[in-house]
């Protein structure tokens, strides 16, 4: 049942590094991660891996196999025949910490722009009234791991170092989609999606649903949506005011959170 | 390079309270701290949002009364006792369940989106041991919800830094992926720190600093067979009894009864109880719905004794009894175990858990999305279709530092533990859904503790002494300096495996002395693990420094498991199997003295009047001796009968 898999893992620092080639047993049912536990626990033992839950539900383990970002606890030896060569990378859009760690502070530091959930002040904990209707669009969003794969892999900052500054990638710019379809939100985050988080930048290619192992739709539910509601805005601001009127400041919308980066 | 390994360099920094580990309570004891206008720090091992909260499937406990208004914090407070078999610290379980509904509602209140019911309020879920719906839940994600929503209102508060002083991490910052190994204390014997490492970089780190909230979680990782993360080393309990802090019914592990058998790699992980609070049954491999068999008697009128009794409570609860799938986890798992060593299990050592024979695909997609995502990626098992393979798993320690219930506050001067850390809670066995609530409830209530700490001791901050830091850089630097030695991962590995087979779910006194001289010969193997490598990111220097913590752990629940003659909760004892009404009133209390565990037994609390009017004389006397009845309002019953 047991086979010996081949494995070409990157390992190195912000420096440098390179693939190494090992040859580590494969048992009925594992995943890559368990996989690169017994190369850990049998010949690199201070092989550099992020994880934590090893049950899909964390977002810790992210890496590139053979270039496809994935979570390494979710995706099964099963998968690869027995003769290939898996090449295990880290994400490449963030910087390397140490083998298949990388740094992903970035996310951080957008989530921390994004100005917080807005509830009407007057609203006491226990007495919000939501439909579980107009609650599935936000809850589906609030699915979100965190692992980072669609970040990982939305091409306009995977290439684009420069991106980075005005880009704050598919997984934040769902995070203001969530806050905005959230029925209890007052704030109105329409025009920094825009201006301050580049949603104009994301040209609808839907690599990051394709990724998204919570199978979360962000480009048809979040993203495309989202853009609809600006380019509402821009040609009428009232047409989405909808239920959401008290806190709204008249002419410009709630100003991003200045950040330190 | 070898400067660079070896360099003793200390990073420094200083704040009132430091919270260490991010998770449900850890979080929300910053967020009360930080309130109280307290520079605060949060240490955690893994990345900010990743704690070990983020498993948390089924729900948070909290007599809202949204579904059947029938319930308050009276009913919760009963369920808790009896869950616990009694051994719970009343107080704690009055404070959880009265004020549990409050720091749900709060979490709403900060952006949470719980599932709703009909007129819109937060939705309640059935779960064992709870008489009525009551677990608030986000499908089967509600851990991910809790901790998303405090780590939002974390960066929420740092906003208002952000604006207030140019600086989001004025008063309160997160250091992800930082372990720390060591608590210090000044030589008057009160908190004065906490050091560490930070894992990116490998260099250490100094938080000097009068209160310290332990939050780091439990201990699953010693045992083989676990739900839990690899976080989940015990590090808060041995840092507590380090530091000179007493741990508390190490006994009672809960072994959750329904976890993944196959495929190997996954054994242990979680399937929620949800499944059965949603109507999924056990069936052995003869095909029959077992656990009718398995009512213990203090259970007995609370349970249903027909399968059309039980199928009837789903939608009629007030008229029906419920059904047996719903005891106590303990029950439950113990069941489990008798059917599969009886010889009716399934192919791989387990029993079957069917809800695919009971409920629409549809609405099983609805109500346990990540189930059904889990098996179908992870075992090729399609649970609208088939039944699934489950088996008892290691979940969670109800054993930790005593605190005092009201401020978290443990016997060291200035520190605080809370959540899966903190003991006296959940007695012998915790409900499901019981930790999530504890966690907040406890949470705020350390964070004031921590506070009301800080402001009684005025401008006097106690100082870390020079010479216990040396000692803490020395024992942290000692794997990397041995040139060789064992790995370990290995040390590891035949640990857990050990604890899974001797001090398991089911213990003999033969079997736990077996385990306690094991531990002996891990330790001197643990003392010459080598790590090589650098320091940046190296996990096998992480894991050798963990081995501390996982013994003196394992020595604990070894030790308490083989002092304790009875059988309850967490804790079964084949060769005591009754639950013993003499040993009730004990709780075994561990401190580390040297090098040198020791244990005493120390009464327990005794239930104040008020809560002991709350249950029939007739419940009661199962678990209490006659003595301790003498104040019930119906003590005199008790007389006539004899
Ligand atoms: C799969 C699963 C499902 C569950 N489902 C439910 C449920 O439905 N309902 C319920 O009520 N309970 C449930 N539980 C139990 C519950 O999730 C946990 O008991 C609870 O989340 C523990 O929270 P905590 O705040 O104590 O610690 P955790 O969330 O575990 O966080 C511990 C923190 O401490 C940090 N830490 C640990 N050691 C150190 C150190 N040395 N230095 C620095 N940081 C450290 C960790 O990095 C982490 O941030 C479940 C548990 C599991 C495993
Ligand atoms: S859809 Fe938009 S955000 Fe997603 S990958 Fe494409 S460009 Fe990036
Ligand atoms: S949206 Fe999906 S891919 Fe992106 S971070 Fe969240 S879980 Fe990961
Ligand atoms: S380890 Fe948590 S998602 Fe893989």
């Amino acid at each position: 049942m047991g086979y010996l898999a081949k494995l070409r893992v990157w390992r190195g620092d912000a420096g440098s590094g390179s693939l190494q080639d090992y040859k580590v047993e494969v048992n009925e049912g594992e995943v890559v991660l368990d996989v690169l536990h017994r190369l850990q626990a049998t010949q690199a033992s201070d092989l550099a891996i992020r994880w934590n839950c090893k049950a899909g539900k964390c977002g810790s383990c992210s890496m590139e196999i053979n270039g496809m970002p994935r979570l390494g606890c979710m995706t099964r030896m099963s998968t690869f025949t027995e003769v290939e060569t898996l090449t295990i990378t880290p994400m490449r859009t963030f910087p390397v910490i140490r083998d298949l760690v990388t740094d992903v502070s970035f996310n951080y530091a957008k989530a921390r722009e994004i100005p917080s959930f807005t509830p009407d002040p007057s609203v006491k904990p226990g007495e919000f009234r939501m439909r579980q209707e107009d609650v599935n669009r936000s809850q589906e969003f609030r699915k979100c791991i965190e692992c980072y794969l669609c970040q990982n892999t939305c091409h306009v900052i995977r290439d684009h170092e420069e991106n980075k500054e005005s880009f704050a990638g598919p997984r934040f710019l769902m995070r203001i989609a969530e806050l905005e379809m959230h029925p209890a939100d007052e704030a109105d985050r329409r025009d920094i999606a825009q201006e301050d988080f580049g949603l104009g930048y994301c040209n609808i290619t839907k690599c990051c649903t394709e990724v998204c192992p919570e199978h979360i739709k962000i480009t048809d539910n979040a993203l495309i949506p989202m853009k609809e509601r600006i380019a509402g805005r821009k040609y009428d601001p009232l047409v989405w005011l909808g239920s959401k009127i008290s806190m709204r400041p008249k002419s410009k919308g709630t100003p991003a959170v200045p950040g330190k980066r | 390079m070898a400067d660079e390994t070896t360099s003793t360099e200390i990073e420094r920094y200083s704040y009132d309270v430091v919270v260490i580990g991010a998770g449900g309570s850890g979080l929300r004891a910053a967020i009360e701290a930080r309130s109280r206008g307290l520079k605060t720090a949060i240490i955690s091992k893994s990345l900010f949002g990743k704690a070990h909260t983020v498993m948390a499937e089924g729900g948070a406990a909290a007599a809202m009364g949204n579904v059947n208004p029938n319930d308050n914090w009276q009913v919760h407070f009963r369920d808790t006792m009896r869950g616990g078999k009694f051994l719970n610290n009343p107080r704690m379980a009055e404070l959880h369940a009265k004020e549990a509904p409050d720091r749900i509602w709060e979490l709403e209140a900060w952006g949470a989106v719980f599932d709703r019911t009909k007129d819109g309020k937060i939705s309640q879920r059935n779960f064992g041991g709870h008489e009525y719906p009551r677990l608030a839940h986000v499908g089967d994600r509600t851990g991910l919800e809790m901790i998303r929503t405090l780590q939002q209102r974390v960066v929420a508060l740092q906003q208002a830094d952000s604006y207030e002083f140019g600086d989001p991490e004025a008063r309160i910052r997160v250091f992800a992926e930082t372990t720390i190994t060591r608590l210090l204390k000044d030589p008057a014997g009160r908190i004065a720190g906490a050091f560490g490492y930070i894992r990116d970089t490998g260099k250490f780190v100094l938080f000097e600093a009068p209160a310290v909230v332990l939050a780091t979680g439990g201990i699953g990782r010693t045992f083989k067979v676990t739900s839990n993360s690899w976080e989940y080393s015990g590090d808060g309990h041995a840092l507590a009894l380090l530091a000179g802090a007493k741990l508390m019914n190490m006994e009672f592990v809960q072994f959750h009864p329904t976890g993944m058998v196959w495929p190997p790699s996954v054994k242990g992980i979680l399937v929620t109880e949800s499944v059965r609070g949603d109507g999924g049954i056990l069936k052995n491999s003869d095909g029959k719905r077992f656990m009718f068999d398995y009512v213990p008697d203090v259970f007995r009128a609370q349970y249903a004794e027909t399968e059309e009794e039980a199928d009837r409570w789903y939608t009629d609860p007030d008229h029906n009894r419920r059904p047996p799938e719903l005891l106590p986890r303990d029950e439950v798992a113990r069941s489990i175990n008798s059917e599969i060593k009886a010889g009716r299990g399934t192919p791989h050592g387990g029993v079957y858990l069917d809800i695919a024979s009971r409920r629409t695909p549809e609405y099983i997609l609805t109500r346990l999305p990540s189930m059904h995502h889990q098996f179908k990626e992870l075992a090729d098992v399609d649970i609208t279709k088939e039944p699934m393979e489950i088996g008892p798993t290691c979940h969670y320690v109800m054993g930790g530092v005593e605190v005092d219930p009201d401020s978290a506050a443990s016997s060291v001067p200035g520190l605080f533990a809370v959540g899966e850390v903190s003991g006296g809670m959940h007695g012998s066995n915790r409900l499901g859904g019981n930790s999530l609530s504890d966690l907040v409830v406890f949470g705020k209530r350390a964070g004031d503790g921590a506070a009301d700490y800080i402001s009684a001791l005025g401008a006097a901050r106690p100082a870390v002494v020079q010479a216990d830091l040396d000692t803490a850089v020395t024992e942290a630097l000692a794997p990397l300096r041995r040139g060789e030695g064992e790995s370990p991962y290995a040390v590891h590995a035949e640990l857990q495996q050990r604890m899974n087979d001797l001090v398991g779910l089911i213990r003999r006194e033969d079997e736990v002395k077996t385990a306690l001289s094991d531990l002996e010969k891990f330790k001197e193997r643990a003392a010459i693990v080598a790590a090589p490598g650098e320091r940046a990111y190296n996990p096998g220097w992480h894991y050798a420094i963990d081995l501390r913590n996982m013994l003196l752990v394992a020595e604990c629940v070894a030790m308490a498991a083989l002092e304790r003659q009875e059988s309850r909760g967490g804790h079964t004892r084949d060769d005591y199997p009754g639950m013993s009404p003499e040993w009730r009133k004990v709780n075994l209390i561990l401190s580390l003295h040297g090098d040198k565990i020791e244990m005493v037994h120390q009464p327990i609390p005794s239930l104040r009047p008020d809560l002991l009017d709350l249950f029939e004389v007739s419940e009661l006397k199962k678990y209490m001796t006659k003595e301790e009845l003498a104040g019930h309002r119906q003590a005199a019953a008790l007389e006539e009968e004899h």
